[in-house]
């Protein structure tokens, strides 16, 4: 079919000539399934479509106590102040943002009236503004009406850096203004074609002006509601112990109808997530656990005939294995892995091509992931608009060998392949996390056999992840020729991950290892195909940009994609979660509710 | 007497303060920052953990954050939290009534074992009993509590479902039931953590309870006539205790201390999880805390261990 016809339908769709349901069908009389015409759909911008609720309660309350078990409890309550999921999974319980995300990654309104789009008027042709319609009636946990002034204030409080927020770097670069009590507009400086950042998710949840203004700035310390908050959210605070409990009962004024279904909520923190996985699946003690990091089999013997099960959510996050571009053993300029030296080993594409064969990712699946994996080509995957079907990958040492072999490594006396000198060494780091080691063993077994000879390093979390410029064991410095671990995605759009890569965010000493992009790549193509998708409306072309970002970088071989993982859950058997694989666990909290039989 | 107090106390203070000053450095040297979750969230920009860093002044030398440190706790300021961004006093406060109660009744059902047990099994050395006692503590304090701590929640958790295994410190139930239950979820933790100290302390006691009864004033007291339990319980005992005194006066620390992995396994909110948590996420400001108010209990039960010698043997005199 050909393009132009397809757009001039995605029109009609969208001006309303045409429903959505005669769209699809007129795509399955092409042959086309109706998931997929949807997602063309998504595509061509009528996307930010709600999907229909699976929320069957028909009276607010009467759910009894909903007991959630967070083996890492929140140690603080304001989603300003959150510094990893788990406290904006706290805080979310109580404070809301504008909209959040399904588990399909579309948006779902919260505290907004309407899903802003071109037809409403709620975004600008060329991208630069977006304008939210506020839900009318909204009241916060203390009776005080929630307004466009509290959206405001949100956004001056974060953005002042005395404030000290980690949600700046969402808000220090948009402007928010109040157009009457209930409509809002942000402008953003440049066009942006992901507009859904700011106040959208957990961590854009909003904080009551009466509460905070007095608290704005460097008395932010001091602000009583820091730990206990008054929000919007359908359960109201009733107790916090930093790190092992928090509580809250049912909110009678909540604005969303018969919601929510429980009369109180806990959420408990501590201990581990194997301990965690019993308390839901074996014993029953707790109806939910948050991020079950076990493996399989476990989960597998603990499941047969227990009172819970495993809930999976697919989101974007990718595990992978980065290559090092600069060469580690070199210092220039009292700096290693500099940007002005070239690695030795791994500057040559055929040893590149020949790791990814060697990255045995079924294996992976199978001994490791098992549910909560899939095996993937790409380093983009989700949402689904966004993943390449260009690319391929398969496992195998023999035409590993042969593309060494044919560029020349041949093997020494040691078994080890070497080429004008240099032996095939590599140093291959990760943090140290259960699977992490073991497919770090799988890999260097495959090398093992291909003539590479790979030496493990596995650096305590803590440290591998900090910012400590004084360290040289991070992950920024990438003192070593290959490194394992995964950027979450938080949002739906893969904006924010592809940025990390542009040739302008390589981690250097003068940026004190700041700079997000670790693998040192540089490629002009790459950079080309970011920033045009960073400024493009048009979301098919938008797409196709990523994709094509996606494609160059496999082409390169700068990361060897090792798996797609999914989001891990435990669940009581009458428990109905909704859990999104683009947000927090607790984003759509207001939709849980359970069946009254087991 | 008050004079020995005094001159304690006046030597505890170079040691407190040499005390401090070695785990501020270890800290400080430690790797790791407490905003490092910040560095895997792609929405937060690197530069954000960093003014985050300068903020809470970990840039700063040493020396400096040491000298702030410790002139903010002479004043009785214990700190602030990176990350709960609450007061440390508060924090270690809200966790002090359960380490007090779980780990306190777990130190009195050591004591209520070992006693009783370590005197009676002495008085009767290899008999039977005495075997079996010994046999059985040596398996009590091989066994490390993490693992008999899996192994009571495998058997009454998850095979016989009699015990909760999540520790609650707010149980929905008014007047009996709540003492009820927080009887029934503190009685794994107890007695993991109280049989494990029972084990040694037996030992301990009836090791102390030999050396005494073969003394002559004891075969003196008995061939007064007076009746075996008054020579044991009057005349033996007493004196025996004086090591034990000494053995659970330094165990009081940790009672205050909480013990870190019971805690973790039977996710009890105490000072040990606190502990562990804040060392995990580099949070200084609480580890420095917990761990100095840790030292200056320590110094203090060792003087009144010392104070209480005076009072059990009247021989010993305190200058």
């Amino acid at each position: 079919m050909l393009d132009h016809e397809l757009r001039t339908m995605i029109d009609e769709v969208k001006d309303g000539r045409m429903d959505r349901r005669g769209f699809v069908q007129r795509m399955l009389a092409f042959g086309l399934t109706a998931p997929m015409a949807t997602q063309l759909l998504a595509i061509g911008g009528a996307a930010m479509a709600e999907s229909p609720s699976v929320y069957k309660p028909t009276k607010r309350g009467g759910g009894g106590a909903l007991k959630l078990l967070w083996w890492q409890g929140p140690t603080l309550l304001n989603p300003h102040f959150a510094t990893g999921t788990k406290d904006q999974d706290g805080s979310r319980l109580f404070y809301e943002p504008l909209a959040c995300w399904d588990p399909d990654g579309n948006m779902k309104l919260v505290l907004a009236a309407e899903i802003p789009s071109l037809q409403n008027g709620g975004l600008a042709a060329d991208g630069t503004s977006v304008t939210w319609k506020l839900k009318p009636g909204v009241k916060w946990h203390d009776g005080k009406p929630f307004t466009a002034d509290d959206v405001v204030f949100n956004w001056e409080y974060a953005r002042d850096p005395a404030t000290a927020t980690v949600t700046i770097g969402t808000h220090r670069d948009i402007t928010v203004e109040k157009i009457d009590d209930l409509t809002v507009r942000i402008t953003f400086k440049k066009p942006t074609p992901f507009w859904a950042d700011a106040f959208v998710g957990a961590p854009g949840s909003i904080i009551p002006k009466h509460l905070f203004a007095e608290y704005k700035g460097a008395k932010s310390r001091e602000a009583p509601n820091n730990l206990a908050p008054v929000g919007t959210g359908p359960y109201k605070f009733v107790e916090f112990k930093p790190g092992d409990v928090i509580r809250g009962e049912l909110f009678a004024d909540y604005h969303m109808p018969n919601r929510p279904h429980f009369d109180t909520i806990e959420m408990k923190g501590g201990g581990d997530a194997v301990s965690a996985a019993r308390a839901v699946i074996q014993t029953g003690e707790y109806d939910f656990g948050w991020n079950i990091q076990v493996e399989d089999d476990v989960l597998l013997r603990l499941e047969k005939g227990g009172k819970g099960k495993t809930v999976y959510a697919v989101g974007g996050d990718t595990e992978f294995i980065a290559l090092n571009f600069t060469d580690p053993n070199t210092e220039v300029d009292g700096e290693r892995s500099s940007i002005k030296t070239k690695h030795p080993l791994l500057s040559d594409p055929a040893v590149r091509k020949a790791l990814a064969m060697l990255v045995d990712r079924e294996a992976v699946k199978k001994v490791i992931y098992g549910r909560a994996g899939r095996t993937t080509p790409n380093f983009l995957n989700g949402p689904e608009k966004f993943v390449s079907k260009n690319t391929t990958w398969e496992f195998s040492i023999e035409k590993a060998s042969k593309l060494l072999e044919d560029a020349g490594w041949k093997a020494g006396a040691d078994g080890i392949r070497e080429k004008d000198g240099k032996k095939l060494k590599l140093l291959y780091q990760t943090a140290i996390n259960g699977p992490r080691q073991k497919t770090q063993a799988i890999v260097k077994q495959a090398c093992q056999k291909a003539g590479i000879d790979v030496e493990l390093k596995s650096v305590v979390a803590s440290v591998f992840f900090s910012s400590d410029v004084a360290n040289p064991d991070t992950y920024a410095k990438f003192y070593a020729d290959l490194e394992m671990f995964q950027i979450p995605m938080s949002q739906p759009d893969p904006s924010q991950l592809m940025r990390r890569f542009h040739s302008r965010y390589v981690a250097t000493k003068e940026n004190k290892w700041q700079g997000v992009n670790f693998p040192r790549w540089v490629n002009k193509d790459y950079d080309a195909a970011v920033d045009a998708a960073e400024g493009e409306t048009d979301m098919v072309k938008r797409a196709e940009l990523y994709i094509k970002a996606n494609d160059i970088m496999m082409q390169d071989t700068v990361f060897i994609p090792v798996m797609h993982r999914l989001k891990v859950e435990a669940a009581a058997n009458s428990l109905r979660p909704v859990v999104s694989g683009w947000a927090n666990e607790t984003d759509n909290l207001f939709d849980w509710y359970r069946e009254a039989t087991g | 007497m008050s004079q020995y107090v005094l001159r304690r106390l006046l030597i505890a203070v170079p040691s407190l303060l040499g005390i401090s000053l070695v785990l501020f450095i270890v800290l400080a040297l430690a790797p790791g920052d407490p905003f490092s979750e910040l560095a895997t969230n792609p929405n937060v920009p690197p530069e954000v953990a960093a003014a985050l860093r300068a903020k809470f002044g970990l840039d700063d030398p040493i020396y400096l954050r040491y000298l702030r440190w410790i002139t903010a706790m002479l004043q009785g300021d214990w700190g602030f939290s990176f990350v709960s961004r609450m007061n440390v006093d508060k924090l270690i406060l809200q966790r002090l009534p359960t380490t007090l109660y779980v780990i306190g009744s777990a130190q009195l059902l050591a004591l209520a074992i070992a006693i009783p047990v370590g005197v009676y099994a002495a008085t009767k050395p290899y008999s039977i009993f005495d075997q079996i006692a010994n046999t059985l503590a040596f398996i009590g304090f091989s066994l490390p509590t993490f693992f008999t701590g899996l192994l009571f929640i495998l058997l009454f958790s998850i095979t016989l479902d009699w015990l909760p295994f999540v520790y609650t410190t707010d149980i929905k139930a008014t007047g009996f039931r709540w003492v009820v239950e927080q009887v029934r979820q503190a009685i794994m933790p107890v007695m993991v953590l109280g049989l494990f100290q029972a084990a040694s302390m037996t030992r301990f006691v009836r090791s102390a309870m030999l050396d005494v009864i073969r003394l002559d004033y004891v075969t003196t007291a008995r061939a007064k006539g007076l009746g075996q339990a008054r020579v044991i319980v009057k005349h033996a005992m007493r004196n025996a205790l004086i090591p034990v005194v000494t053995l659970v006066a330094l165990q009081m620390p940790a009672v205050f201390g909480g013990a870190i992995v019971t805690e973790q396994i039977f996710r009890i909110p105490g000072i040990g999880s606190l502990l562990i948590s804040s060392i995990l996420s580099n949070d200084t400001p609480v580890v420095m805390a917990v761990t100095f108010v840790f030292a200056c209990l320590v110094v203090l039960f060792n003087l009144i261990a010392d104070v209480l010698y005076g009072w059990l043997d009247p021989r010993i005199s305190l200058r």
